[in-house]
């Protein structure tokens, strides 16, 4: 459930904000989401904070509970960071995309479907090794996405340190660090989605090894399934998922949603840029 | 790879996809999740470091005792009565204050009425209809709501509730329903629907089945107001004052135990029947406990909860005011149309240990459940009539002296309110989960049933031994 509140129209001063200047630049937008130019989801392991993530972000008050499970349906939010406007979309919690659950499978269709321009997987880094497991996941689905590592201030308490230029560099993708209940952190995490999005970051993900039967089977399917989707851009993801006899994936190759999907990834990534340049016009 | 002539159809690729799935030699998808998880285990050791001199974890300190075997269902049985204690003891006060300055406006709202010379229809209406059942709504149900809903939102965020279906597994285990369940009962407990909701996190259809339809046995906030109200002014009133808000909060317990009860007795019948199955594995983190922020929890349970239900709840008053005071005003043969009713209804109320204005008012109030005891005192005290004392001590006098009630019609009354079917907004939330006509119907006639079929045993058995009502 999500209501809003009055957005403020600049962030708090924090300890962070002194030393960042474009933290400034931050305006949270509420739910006012009338138009915006770039769609950003928040995917991650149940529990990791993704909620508190968009709650800073967007000035909203999505109900945050410390148990896994606790988000069951999307909520959606906006915020506009150095002059771009963002929807932010904050996804269940879950532990894979092999999905069992409803809710888990409102993320991963959300993560396939809903063509975000950037994912960010919001990850424990109390619990890193196991939050992996879903960026790895994710990583396979698409190469624009960044790492939240989330809770850092649980871990410095436990005396876990992360190195997240090192975690960057492994996975290709930027690692962020951040503690979302205080707003550490958050200026820069905004400014890696912006760069990946803006392609200035240049992201390579990492692959995970899979053994050579099934490399070859990939082979195989990865061209039929781009004759039949052509510009997909996650073929063998896909092609994994048909291996595992995923219905839905099944489902959305015969019925053509993946075709659609590729489709529309011709387009420009920016559904509202009419409406925006005449508000922006109005000003 | 295959020279295809002819553009390759979704079809050949799922066949081709399925073929090669036959010529693996073990499992596909444990391949591929070895691989994931081995590979996320050495990128997490490269950048990971553990200061192993660290103090020994506080978490799993408490935790030995919180979920500890002997301790835990102790501990949470504890926590819940000291919750319900203290939310007695608060809406008690606030009740009496709300009750008299709204009740206050009533009488300004009457008098300018009567000042301007408006038609008795209008002030009965407008103040004795529909701004009297706001005024029982808001006076009833805010202070138990504003007090609970924060404190439960505090337990929640310092992340109690997983523990909960920690301890409660086992049980949940044995009556073949899934130990999340707890979680979506601890949802409940704010509103049903959302408890249904809540459900999602439960992987298997059939124990996702099990939880939405046992989930009206958990109090939702709509109802608890009625049943602190039952509590303080017939058990707590037995007991001298020193320890009668205590008492209250035992009765409150005893009442969710029962329902707890009566959500093993349904899921284990269910299992056995219609959702025949054995409860499947499930692994739940025990996330750290984290320090609530007061502020925001203040903030989220007094306004988007609290408010939100109340807002629902005034929506659904003001038009149930105007229903009541119609039906007690329209006359039909000498009689208003509420004497017919509760006259028709008499009977088989009283069978069931209440009477034909409580069934009545629940009929009324199958939009909302928070509406039953406004509509009930409405029901009782027709159009016109004036109340001197205030809050629990004004029903208290409208229900035992004027209606001739008993414990006995307390009693069932409270476990009418825990079984009985759940709202509308719920019957629908349960329609739209399951898509299903048959789950809808099954999930608001068996607690009907077992209702009907508990109240009218509970009073038979009671006037057998003798008690009133």
């Amino acid at each position: 459930m999500t209501r809003t509140t009055n957005p403020l129209p600049d962030a708090p001063p924090g300890h962070d904000c002194s030393t960042c200047p474009s933290f400034s630049h931050l305006e949270r937008l509420g739910i006012r989401l009338d138009a915006w130019d770039r769609l950003v989801a928040l995917a991650g392991n149940p529990n990791t904070g993704k909620s508190s993530v968009f709650n800073a972000l967007t000035g909203l008050k999505q109900h945050v509970g410390n148990w896994p499970g606790k988000t069951v349906s999307r909520a959606e939010g906006g915020f506009r960071f150095n002059g771009t406007r963002y929807k932010i979309v904050d996804l269940p919690g879950t532990y894979s995309l092999l999905s069992a659950s409803e809710d888990e499978e409102i993320s991963r269709n959300f993560i396939l479907f809903g063509k975000p321009d950037c994912i960010v997987v919001v990850a424990d880094a109390t619990a890193l090794e196991r939050n992996l497991n879903l960026a790895l996941q994710v990583m396979e689905i698409t190469d624009r996405i960044v790492i939240c590592v989330n809770l850092l201030d649980e871990a410095r308490r436990k005396g876990i340190e992360v190195d997240l230029r090192s975690l960057s560099r492994d996975l290709g993708v930027p690692c962020v660090g951040t503690v979302a209940r205080t707003g550490e952190g958050l200026p820069n995490l905004m400014r890696a989605v912006s760069e990946v999005i803006d392609g200035t970051a240049i992201t390579k993900p990492v692959r995970t090894h899979v053994p050579a039967e099934v490399e070859t089977a990939l082979a195989e399917l990865v061209p039929m399934i781009e004759e039949v989707a052509p510009g997909l851009p996650n073929a063998r993801w896909v092609a994994f998922r048909l291996l595992d006899g995923d219905l839905r994936i099944r489902e959305a190759l015969l019925n053509g949603d993946l075709s659609h999907l590729a489709e529309d990834q011709h387009k420009p990534a920016n559904p509202a840029a009419p409406s925006l340049v005449s508000i922006h016009g109005s000003q | 790879m295959q020279t295809a002539h002819h553009p390759v159809t979704p079809e050949e690729v799922l066949a081709r996809a399925d073929a090669l799935r036959r010529t693996f030699r073990t499992s596909f998808r444990d391949q591929v999740v070895e691989g994931i998880y081995s590979q996320a285990q050495t990128l997490a050791d490269r950048s990971v470091s553990r200061d192993h001199g660290k103090k020994w974890d506080l978490d799993q300190r408490i935790d030995r005792i919180v979920t500890s075997p002997w301790w835990g269902l102790p501990i949470m049985m504890a926590l819940l009565t000291g919750v319900l204690w203290v939310t007695i003891v608060g809406a008690n006060f606030f009740s009496d204050l709300l009750f008299s300055a709204l009740f206050k406006v009533e009488d300004w709202g009457v008098s300018a009425f009567n000042a301007l010379s408006a038609p008795w229809w209008l002030t009965g209406f407008v103040w004795h209809g529909v701004y009297r059942g706001l005024a029982w709504v808001v006076s009833v149900m805010l202070p138990p709501m504003a007090i609970f809903f924060p404190i439960f939102t505090i337990l929640e965020d310092l992340g109690y509730l997983p523990r909960i279906a920690f301890n409660l597994d086992w049980m949940f285990r044995k009556v073949g329903a899934h130990g999340k369940q707890s979680l979506t009962m601890a949802m409940g407990f704010g509103c049903n629907a959302a408890g249904v909701v809540a459900t999602r996190i439960i992987d298997s259809p059939r124990e996702r089945l099990i939880a939405i339809l046992t989930n009206n046995f958990v109090p939702c906030n709509g109802r608890w107001p009625t049943l602190i109200m039952l509590a303080t002014i017939f058990v707590a009133a037995q007991f001298p004052p020193m320890v009668a808000s205590l008492a209250a909060a035992g009765t409150l317990l005893g009442v969710v135990l029962i329902g707890i009860l009566f959500t093993f007795i349904t899921s284990a019948v269910l299992t056995r029947t219609l959702l025949k199955g054995a409860a499947s594995a499930f692994s739940l983190e025990l996330p750290p406990y984290r320090r609530p922020s007061i502020l925001r929890t203040l903030y989220t349970s007094l306004i988007d909860r609290t408010l939100f239900v109340l807002m629902r709840a005034m929506a659904t008053a003001a038009p149930a005011g105007a229903v009541i005071w119609l039906l007690a005003n329209v006359k039909l043969g000498g009689q208003s149309l509420a004497a017919w009713g509760v006259e028709g209804l008499n009977p088989f109320g009283h069978a069931l240990g209440l009477d034909g204005a409580v069934l009545l008012a629940y009929i009324v109030a199958i939009p909302a459940n928070e509406i039953v005891v406004p509509t009930l005192m409405m029901i009782y005290a027709k159009t016109g009539m004036m109340m001197d004392e205030n809050g629990y001590e004004a029903i208290r006098h409208l229900l035992v002296d004027q209606n001739g009630w008993t414990l006995l019609t307390a009693v069932s009354l409270m476990l009418f309110s825990l079984l009985h079917n759940p709202c509308g907004t719920t019957i629908l939330t349960i329609w739209k989960e399951t898509k299903s006509m048959r789950w809808t119907l099954l999930g608001t006639f068996i607690p009907l049933g077992i209702a009907f079929a508990v109240c009218f045993a509970v009073a038979n058995i009671a006037r057998l031994f003798g008690a009133a009502g």
